[in-house]
């Protein structure tokens, strides 16, 4: 484009003063540079997921979740005691993780002084165990939980020791939930004669319990991924049956799938692909409700 | 209390100030509350006692010295031999690789994100990250064996003898899997640059390029190595990747196209196996988790401090 | 927390300051500024004050936000706390109710008594102290909840027992927005306009039936007619209540209050403010006869 120019300094003929050059190789050649490390990460996820929707393909129907695992006959091997037994652990995960992480996160933002030192050292060993591997945790379960109080490789093992793996998680996503509701609704509340923990549970609870449930789902769902730990507490074995209690013998899916990765035949292969695409189906509904929940119940203040 | 008489004015109920019955209830409740966020502080003491009298155990019985200086790792054999150095080396070669690969391809996607996305383009690329960081690791171990080590012998030249189980296809599925945690680390640290340094660099003719690596990046520099550091304990600490893909050795290598095991892999296989409790093979799983905790343990409280530092500065 | 000290040797100085304003009629003084359309209110005794201030400081951490304040409430008079920003004006009316508590680092010193009982005693009970001094926010702070509920949580958490639908009907018709709301009880007061939002807020507050409200800075995030709504709201209520506002806006002190204190800030050579009272006395003779230069240099600047 040309556009009239004053005759001030010596503007280039035909050309706006202040247009540069058009073209700055160095500029676009490092946006697209960033461009290309973004979509290294979009790159793998496609093709992991054409891999496994196109290794699964074969084996996926109901003898996945009628059938239990089976060394000799792997065309008819299922995951149903994968399934259940991933059920079972998490809700019990999630009966013991989630009070306990927002009761902590409603102590530390609501109650602690964060002047005092006892405190502090809470708030650093939470940051602290959120990035301990979680075989670790495998070691906490099988020393303390497994041995030396003797709960044996149970359900009730797998769920404890998954629950302080995910504590941090929900301790600190709550944290975050309970920091967004505004303090003036907490000085509203407070100036009218209410008490500390009046205010917490009529005003300030009910306002974070979307950002609670987002950050929950988020930490049952590594929970539900988790293999690491739970492969040092007993779940390796072929089991033939559903868990019936909470000192049952269990497996779960993703060990279940590292089990059948280990096989040498194919047809095993393609069976740890079709559990795999169930799990990462389970983990995307899980993941879509927490988006839609965070969506749907935004408060603007 | 007040020495004259308190001077009653109509209207006024005569009330005392104090209060009228104790609140149990408060106090109890706070007790509750504190309970539950020392749960957290009771996992790191469980963390040490569980991991410290099998670890002293096996110490009575190997010396340190061949622990951390032994070349031969076969404590699951019947000629057991102690030293750790082949899981620590296997370790170091695989998270080398990993980051190789999630170092550059992080700061990118995070520069990317906080200096070039506008926020359509933001939203929509942002939760892909997200995604990568949800994948459970079994998956992603799962793709390292079955799909890109037969990739790689299919394009490594045939004299590299790139082994089915292999550091390489390990170290690079990890390096993906910790791009996620690098990215968003330091596109935090990024964004907490404020504007007023950016513009001041703007309105000096500055490009854009310039003006992000030039600029934001050294400003942001105490969160970005927290990022790394931060992915560094994740890939130290990674267990099923390796332990699917990475395969098991004996002795020392460096070979990045051979089997190798590091110290999770042989945590995870020590332990799935049948070891009887209180045999020097079971402590083992203790001493190698030992020093793992500890290794991670430093890591985490450096990055810590790092991310620290930076909020100090700008927020 | 704050631990109070009071101090023996504070003994009523703010009748120091009220002994200044002579009985007589302050519009002789000839140097008076003019303001025609103002008619101000006459300040009844302060016999029987709700509170008595001596010596009070505040400090934030190690900051000295207010220095030595000496004032009187007087029993269902408005006072008004006016001055620049950063007096430390809002300082002292937080003090009133205690909510300064929930800053850690704050600190009270001095003597803060309310009908004769030291308000910082050691076995006060601060949720008590806020049943009776109740508190309006600069921005209207209604909760996320309907209308009726943000008007009934006072009371509920004060454990009411007696029929709450007859207590919001008579809350909501004493702050005169019973006649706005009566068909949207059940909606969100997050619904309402801004203006509305603040009265609500009031009508909150008066629900627990409290003796004093607190209202800091009240009409400053609101519009000339909303402001007008509320000060209307202010002359009626300080019939059955005693009222302290802080405000920034010269003509509403005027305008509503029976006294008024003048507050500035000091600034020291590391630039930290410190807020002091420079003249409290009734709010005619602040406006027309200030005794202080700071005083009538501020009313001057802004005012007439």
């Amino acid at each position: 484009m040309t556009a009239p120019v004053k005759e001030v300094g010596a503007p280039a003929p035909g050309r706006p003063m202040l247009a540069g050059p058009r073209w700055r190789p160095g500029e676009s050649l490092f946006r697209w540079l960033l461009l290309a490390c973004l979509s290294v990460g979009i790159v793998f996820l496609i093709a992991l997921l054409a891999y496994v929707v196109g290794e699964a393909w074969p084996r996926l129907d109901s003898r996945l979740w009628n059938n239990f695992p089976s060394i000799r006959r792997p065309e008819n091997a299922g995951a149903q005691s994968a399934i259940f037994g991933t059920i079972w652990v998490i809700s019990f995960t999630a009966l013991f993780c989630l009070p306990t992480g927002i009761m902590a996160a409603i102590y530390l933002e609501e109650y602690a002084d964060q002047e005092r030192w006892y405190n502090r050292l809470i708030e650093l060993n939470i940051q602290n165990l959120a990035a301990v591997p979680s075989i670790i945790y495998g070691i906490l379960g099988l020393g303390l939980l497994a041995r030396q109080l003797a709960l044996g490789t149970t359900v009730l093992t797998a769920a404890l020791t998954l629950s302080l793996l995910v504590l941090p998680v929900v301790i600190i996503a709550s944290r975050e939930a309970i920091r967004a509701v505004p303090q003036s609704i907490r000085h509203a509340s407070l100036a009218l004669g209410a008490t500390q923990w009046q205010t917490v549970w009529r005003q300030v609870l009910p306002a974070a319990v979307p950002g609670m449930a987002t950050g929950s789902i988020l930490a049952l769902s590594r929970a539900i991924g988790e293999a690491a730990p739970v492969i040092m507490l007993g779940a390796v074995t072929f089991v033939m049956f559903n868990p019936e209690g909470l000192d049952s013998s269990y497996t779960v899916l993703p060990v279940q799938i590292y089990n059948w990765i280990s096989q040498s035949r194919t047809e095993f292969h393609h069976l740890a692909a079709a559990a795999i695409l169930l799990l990462l189906v389970i983990l995307l509904v899980m993941n879509a409700a927490a988006i839609w929940l965070r969506n749907r119940y935004a408060r603007r203040w | 209390m007040s020495t004259s008489a308190p001077k009653s004015v109509a209207g006024t109920p005569n009330r005392s100030l104090r209060r009228t019955r104790p609140r149990y209830g408060e106090a109890v409740i706070k007790g509750l509350l504190m309970a539950a966020a020392l749960v957290s502080v009771a996992t790191t003491v469980g963390i040490v006692i569980s991991l410290i009298p099998p670890a002293v155990d096996f110490f009575r019985q190997v010396s340190i010295s061949e622990f951390l200086t032994g070349t031969d790792w076969t404590p699951l054999f019947s000629d057991k031999k102690f030293g750790v150095l082949p899981l620590v080396a296997a370790t170091f070669v695989i998270t080398g690789i990993a980051l190789l690969i999630a170092v550059p391809v992080g700061l990118g996607a995070a520069i990317y994100l906080s200096e070039y996305a506008r926020p359509r383009v933001r939203q929509l690329l942002k939760p892909s990250l997200e995604v990568l960081a949800g994948i459970p690791t079994v998956v992603y171990g799962f793709f390292a064996l079955a799909f890109i080590t037969p990739q790689l012998q299919d394009i490594l030249p045939e004299a590299w003898a790139l082994e089915v189980r292999s550091g390489l296809a390990a170290g690079l599925v990890m390096g993906v899997m910790i791009v996620p945690t690098i990215a968003s680390l330091t596109e935090d640290a990024l964004s907490a640059v404020p504007h007023a340094l950016r513009e001041g660099a703007f309105a000096l003719g500055s490009g854009k390029r310039t003006v992000s690596v030039r600029v934001v990046v050294p400003a942001a520099l105490s969160g970005i190595v927290a990022a790394c550091v931060l992915g560094i304990s994740r890939a130290v600490g990674e267990t099923m990747i390796v332990l699917i893909a990475a395969g098991v050795s004996t002795g020392l290598r460096f070979n990045p196209f051979m089997e190798m095991e590091t110290m999770t892999a042989f945590i995870a296989r020590a332990a799935s196996g049948d070891v009887p409790v209180d045999s020097i093979e079971y402590n083992t799983i203790f001493a190698v988790g030992a020093l793992l905790f500890l290794a991670t343990f430093v890591m985490n409280l450096i990055a810590i401090r790092l991310v620290r530092k930076y909020r100090e500065v700008y927020e | 927390m704050s631990d109070p000290t009071s101090r023996p040797d504070a003994h009523l100085p703010a009748q120091q300051r009220t002994d200044m304003s002579a009985p007589g009629a302050p519009s002789e003084a000839p140097g008076g500024i003019k303001s025609p359309q103002v008619s101000f209110r006459s300040a009844p005794s302060l016999e029987a004050p709700v509170f008595e201030v001596g010596s009070l400081s505040v400090y934030y951490g190690s900051h000295e936000a207010v220095r030595d304040v000496n004032l009187t409430v007087g029993h269902r008079q408005i006072t008004a706390l006016i001055g620049p920003s950063g007096c430390g004006k809002s300082t002292v009316l937080r003090c009133f109710n205690r909510m300064n508590d929930l800053i850690p680092t704050a600190r009270v010193v001095g003597k803060i008594r309310y009908h004769d009982e030291d308000l910082y005693g050691r076995e006060v009970d601060p949720i008590e102290v806020r049943r009776r001094i109740g508190m309006v926010f600069q921005k209207p702070n209604p909760f996320p909840k309907s209308i009726y509920d943000n008007i009934a949580y006072g009371p509920r958490v004060g454990g009411f027992k007696g029929n709450l639908d007859d207590l919001v009907e008579e809350t909501l018709t004493h702050a005169a927005l019973w006649d706005e709301v009566k068909d949207k009880l059940k909606s969100s007061a997050l619904a309402l306009s801004g203006g509305q939002q603040q009265r609500l807020c009031i009508a909150r507050t008066i629900a627990v039936k409290p003796e004093v409200v607190l209202m800091d800075e009240p009409c400053s995030a609101l519009d000339p007619i909303a402001t007008a709504k509320i000060e209307d709201l202010m002359e009626k209520l300080a019939e059955e209540f005693t009222i302290v506002i802080v405000t920034h806006n010269m003509q509403q002190a005027a305008r509503v209050s029976h006294r008024t204190a003048f507050f500035t800030a000091d600034v020291d050579d590391k630039g930290e403010r410190h807020g002091r009272l420079v003249e409290y006395d009734e709010t005619e003779r602040i406006f027309s006869n200030p005794s202080d230069r700071r005083t009538e240099d501020y009313i001057s600047g802004r005012f007439g």
